[in-house]
């Protein structure tokens, strides 16, 4: 009974989530168009320099960016 | 235990995809640019360098197309090759091209990439589905790549082959008017020949064959964040990021990865890019530096050892001009990084002494945007 309460409140706080409106406004987001806020602001330079780590690591994955290649030079 | 957990995640994968039923309206495709660079890197004894080339164009509202061109030209004599083998020289040469369809909210992109090498060919095809939801601020994003690769080994009738699978989620949340964050996960399934055909273990101080696993299955989990900054006019003119990965394997490795980068215009017309990033990682079960009993899994390349790296690295990009030659601007870029490595646990037998080097990489490219 009690889980379902708990149930019925976090569904009621998810739903209520989506009907508000967005708490960051279309006019508000100027500067999250800018190039110095993009996550990857060179694709093909992103790729290269993820290239160059991957294959002289042992990690992968999770990245902005990816290469390919056998990786054994 | 493998299937199940192919299995697992396909369902997830599957089960996310049913976010992509919600109404939607509002996303946007990549920019049109021309990316044309020149690359260069030098360390360890190796040297690689070539052209890349990368045009990504707009067809219509709806679809994006790109191609890319990319070339390694090699010259190894790397620790393994000279302690073992003779210095070499060879090409890389990479094809890659995809299209991005928009609609409404949602971008579904197809993909595909070949790599060629002598002893190595790679191909690749992948798909991705990119959502926004909450009027733009939340964009959730899956992917799948697949790869198959043949592997051979130079005058020899050696052949064999590997086969990747990769899925990728990912969540990007606005969270104010100046900050994003984003988190990614990625699993790798892996199977076939994993290793290379050249390299070999040491036992007993004695050269023998590596011998790898087939399979191997990898999880990443990485968090990043960027925050604008703004100057007393209210314009952005700095921005500054943080990332990190944290990487689990079937072979045993675990690895962490830090980023750290600073963004700021100097004027008009110049963009400068400071960065460091860290990245440390514990060896592989099956890897030692001289095995002292045979063993059914036997691994020397470094890259599966215990080492770390640090690397500083500085991007400046100079605006050239703005609507001219029918592009609405153009840049001339510079990137140098220098990374320091670290073995913990991998002696170079020509000293006796753990293995260290530096190597610098370069990359000068020029980017028009239509």
């Amino acid at each position: 009974m009690k889980q379902r309460g708990t149930l019925v409140v976090v569904a009621a706080i998810c739903l209520g989530g989506c009907a508000t409106g967005p708490w960051v406004k279309p006019y508000e987001r100027g500067w999250l168009a800018d190039p110095l806020m993009s996550v990857s602001r060179d694709p093909l330079s992103d790729k290269y320099l993820q290239h160059v780590h991957d294959v002289r690591e042992g990690a992968r994955g999770a990245t902005v960016a990816e290469g390919g290649g056998c990786g054994c030079n | 235990m493998r299937m199940q957990l192919r299995t697992l995640v396909r369902a997830l994968w599957l089960a996310l995809a049913g976010l992509f039923a919600a109404p939607t309206r509002g996303a946007l495709l990549p920019e049109d640019r021309v990316d044309l660079m020149y690359h260069y890197y030098n360390g360890g004894g190796t040297r690689v360098d070539g052209p890349a080339l990368l045009v990504r164009k707009g067809i219509g509202e709806r679809v994006s197309a790109y191609a890319s061109y990319f070339v390694d030209n090699v010259s190894c004599a790397s620790i393994d090759v000279v302690t073992t083998a003779s210095p070499f020289k060879e090409k890389r040469q990479e094809y890659g091209g995809g299209v991005d369809y928009l609609y409404r909210n949602s971008t579904v992109g197809l993909s595909v990439q070949r790599s060629n090498e002598p002893d190595y060919v790679s191909s690749t095809v992948g798909a991705t589905v990119a959502h926004e939801v909450f009027d733009g601020l939340t964009t959730i994003s899956l992917g799948y790549n697949q790869s198959r690769a043949e592997v051979g080994k130079a005058h020899t009738d050696f052949s064999d082959h590997a086969n990747r699978y990769q899925y990728k989620l990912g969540v990007s949340q606005v969270v104010t008017k100046s900050l994003l964050m984003n988190l990614n996960y990625e699993t790798i399934l892996e199977d076939g020949y994993l290793q290379s055909p050249y390299r070999s273990a040491r036992l007993l101080g004695l050269s023998v064959p590596e011998v790898y696993p087939r399979t191997r299955d990898s999880h990443a989990v990485a968090f990043g964040m960027i925050q604008g900054l703004g100057s007393s006019d209210g314009q952005l003119r700095s921005s500054g990021y943080l990332r990190y990965r944290y990487f689990w394997d079937t072979w045993s490795i675990r690895a962490q990865t830090v980023e750290l980068g600073y963004g700021t215009r100097l004027d008009e017309r110049w963009l400068v890019e400071p960065r460091l990033r860290h990245y440390k990682q514990s060896a592989a079960s099956f890897y030692a530096d001289d095995f002292t009993t045979q063993m059914v899994f036997m691994a020397r390349d470094r890259e599966l050892s215990d080492f770390s790296n640090n690397a500083l690295g500085v991007k400046a990009s100079y605006l050239l001009f703005n609507n001219r030659f029918r592009l609405s601007r153009a840049a001339l870029n510079f990137d140098y990084e220098f990374i320091r490595y670290h073995y913990n646990n991998f002696t170079d037998v020509r000293t006796g002494q753990l293995y260290e080097y530096k190597a610098n990489v370069f990359q000068v490219f020029l980017s028009g945007w239509f």
